[in-house]
């Protein structure tokens, strides 16, 4: 993408190549902040579709504006810094947040050659990157200096360190099938049609996959570090303003991070369901599954009641990290004894 | 080697080009918006009284252990990574050398459940 961007200048200087990439970066990051703007939108008008109300139909056509309404609405409030907390670490904190649910995104394969960058190791950096935003959730909770905030950050960092164990597992089994680290190579792996997409071979790792994502990012129904019942907004309670924008902007960008990263494993990336469909370009097929993915996160919140915290952290370690486990040295032994490997390694 | 880094050049770019979209937005709120602080605003949430003491008090050792057995498995998935890229080349030999690892570790597993780590009441 950036070579794409850089070749149409026609003239060759570093200056001009460093446009290129922030010119690919932003190509990315605009759509993106846009998109999480009507995902938050679409989650919400979903949620109420399931319940038999309305949702937000008030601001523009059908509501579409709503979440611009809510995002200038807390761009103009006062940014309430509490007496009592760290405030470097208390606005660092967001910050992290939503750098992290951004620059994940420079690896995610919309259409052939079309990301920010080709890593050769693509699925470890996501990996690493999401490891990462851990962080920005246990430094808001200690800096904020409030027992919710603290217990909600503490809640927070366990059930994601325990479901990425799950998610690691997870990927193993995939890298085996395709024998790169390169997310391009997972999407060439699977092309030729949807029979050959990986949640069919891999359904039951699909599955688990899935329900982690859902631990990872803090969706219902394992959404407890802000359970509002009981921590009335967990590690948020003392965010206001933009403080908290980045926050819910970083959440909702990490969702469709997860739908991308399902969508570019288990469901071919940009490739068309059928070869007969292959004129269509790649990216609206790798859209359309990212989009796919967050209906099925906007569903699962809609229907699914929420999980007690010692019955997630039982699913976590007893259930999924067993399981996940069997699966690695199962699809191993499989592969290895019906020599179905990747020789190129 | 140069091409390898500069595969990440873009990815630096972007680090800085997000981070300086996180200060602006907080930075530009901070600015634009009227900010009349008094002491009731500021202080910790709580439910109708004024916090007791500090927030930052014992918590659960759990969360701790939570994180060591982490740190084991997340190392274990670190160490499975090249081993599942490479399996086509390392044959059925590297399969066994994993599988005695995996094996090992199974059974410290296995012994942490019976000491009942993994358990949250």
């Amino acid at each position: 993408m950036v070579e794409a961007i850089y070749s149409l200048f026609g003239v060759e200087s570093p200056l001009l190549y460093l446009t290129a990439i922030v010119l690919s970066i932003l190509a990315i990051v605009l759509p993106l902040l846009i998109s999480v703007a009507f995902a938050v939108y679409f989650d919400r008008k979903i949620w109420a579709a399931v319940q038999m109300r309305r949702g937000p139909n008030v601001v523009g056509p059908f509501g579409l504006l709503q979440s611009f309404a809510d995002g200038l609405k807390l761009f103009v409030k006062e940014t309430v810094v509490p007496a009592g907390a760290n405030k470097f670490i208390f606005l660092m904190a967001p910050m992290i947040t939503f750098t992290l649910a951004l620059i994940a995104w420079a690896v995610i394969p919309f259409d052939a050659g079309m990301m920010i960058s080709d890593l050769n190791v693509g699925i470890l950096y996501i990996l690493a990157i999401s490891s990462l935003g851990v962080y920005g959730i246990i430094m808001s909770g200690w800096a904020s200096n409030s027992r919710y905030a603290f217990l909600g950050g503490l809640r927070s960092a366990a059930q994601m360190v325990s479901y990425e164990v799950s998610i690691g597992f997870v990927l193993v089994c995939v890298l085996m099938a395709v024998g790169s680290l390169n997310l391009s190579d997972v999407v060439n792996a699977q092309s030729g049609g949807f029979w050959n997409w990986y949640f069919i071979p891999f359904f039951p790792i699909f599955i688990i996959f899935f329900i982690s994502a859902l631990a990872e990012t803090n969706r219902p129904p394992f959404d407890l570090p802000e359970a509002e019942a009981e921590l009335v907004a967990g590690y948020q309670v003392e965010y206001s303003s933009m403080a908290f924008a980045l926050f819910f902007l970083g959440e909702y960008a990490n969702i469709l991070l997860m739908s991308a990263v399902m969508a570019v494993l288990f469901f071919g990336g940009w490739e068309a369901p059928i070869p007969a469909l292959d004129f269509i370009p790649g990216i609206f097929w790798m859209l359309a599954k990212i989009a796919f993915g967050f209906w099925m996160f906007a569903m699962v919140k809609a229907f699914v009641p929420r999980y007690r915290y010692d019955q997630l952290m039982r699913l976590g370690w007893k259930v999924f990290l067993p399981l996940s486990l069997f699966f690695v040295v199962f699809y191993a032994g499989i592969m290895v004894a019906f020599d179905l490997l990747p020789s190129q390694g | 080697m140069q091409s390898l880094l500069m595969q990440y050049l873009p990815i630096l770019i972007f680090l800085g080009i997000a981070i300086g979209l996180s200060v602006v937005f907080v930075a530009a709120a901070w600015l634009i918006a009227r900010q009349n602080p008094d002491s009731e605003k500021l202080s910790a949430y709580e439910c109708g009284f004024e916090a007791f003491e500090d927030a930052r008090h014992q918590f659960d050792v759990r969360f701790y252990l939570v994180a060591i057995l982490f740190i084991i498995f997340d190392l274990e998935v670190a160490f499975l990574f090249p081993w599942a890229v490479t399996l086509g080349k390392i044959g059925v030999f590297g399969f066994w050398s994993m599988m005695a690892f995996l094996g090992v570790l199974t059974i410290g597993f296995i012994y942490e459940w019976k000491k009942g780590a993994l358990e949250w009441e």
